[in-house]
């Protein structure tokens, strides 16, 4: 999409970008500059709960699978986009197993007091954003996370 | 992690002064949930008043040592911010817990008292 339509059509704000250290921390310090930068500006706090929790999960799993807690950088990039927000994360990590997105299915809390302790992350990625798009290319991982403020949850 | 508790009654109240709850964090947490669980206690109230991010991490915590404690010593969680309350709901973990308002209505509630707790 051209820089300039986004432009005419969002008020002329300035994408978020930024590369960070592919560990827990930096991506703390990652969520908090998103939160923090304009593009997320007239976001209230339900959809910057959203915000947060989608790209926490996306990021740490790039931390704990794509780079397996290794040494490696992550590329955060959020512009406004048909009145939400969409980010495109890159990475130099391992690719997703089988080239495709996890299916992230509903955790299901059972009844035998043995709920899981995992498996929750890409159910809320899914459930908590509009669209996902996944591309490997040239040894990179690019995912494409669009959010919407009026994802409904019901 | 820091952490503090009170017996009160039945209930240990276990106080999270962390504002986060995550990957960064998770293990520290469990670690010292463990120590606090150390005083005894009818239950556990784990209370998450003060913390406003909970990833899917620190979720898995909060269900581990709720496992850890075992089913003689149960779990309760109290105060749920947004956020957190939104991550247990999505994930319908909410339905695992029994969820008070505030530390104050934990005390309140004794065995068998659910004060809150949403139909899943």
């Amino acid at each position: 999409m051209p820089v300039e339509a986004t432009c005419v059509r969002e008020g002329c704000v300035r994408p978020l970008r930024l590369a960070f250290a592919a560990d827990s921390h930096a991506v703390r310090q990652a969520l908090a500059a998103t939160l923090a930068h304009p593009v997320l500006a007239q976001a209230d706090l339900t959809f910057a709960g959203q915000v947060e929790i989608v790209l926490a999960e996306v990021l740490n799993n790039i931390v704990e699978h794509g780079y397996a807690n290794g040494s490696g950088t992550i590329r955060l990039v959020g512009r406004r986009h048909r009145g939400g927000v969409l980010f495109r994360i890159t990475d130099l990590g391992r690719p997703f197993p089988g080239g495709t997105l996890p299916e992230g299915q509903p955790p299901d809390p059972g009844s035998d007091g043995n709920p899981p302790e995992g498996g929750f992350g890409w159910f809320l990625i899914r459930r908590l954003s509009c669209a996902l798009r996944y591309r490997r290319g040239q040894g990179r991982n690019r995912l494409l996370v669009l959010l919407c403020p009026e994802q409904s949850e019901n | 992690m820091d952490v503090n508790s009170e017996r009160v009654g039945d209930a240990l109240i276990v106080r999270i002064g962390d504002e986060r709850i995550d990957a960064a964090v998770a293990i520290h947490f469990k670690d010292a949930m463990r120590e606090a669980a150390r005083t005894p206690s009818r239950r556990v109230v784990l209370d998450l008043s003060g913390v406003g991010f909970l990833d899917s991490s620190g979720l898995g915590a909060v269900v581990g040592v709720m496992k850890e404690l075992g089913p003689g010593r149960p779990l309760e969680l109290a105060g749920l911010t947004p956020t957190v309350d939104r991550v247990f709901r999505l994930t319908r973990m909410d339905s695992v817990f029994t969820i008070h308002a505030d530390a104050s209505a934990a005390v309140a509630a004794t065995a068998g008292q659910d004060v809150r707790r949403d139909a899943g």
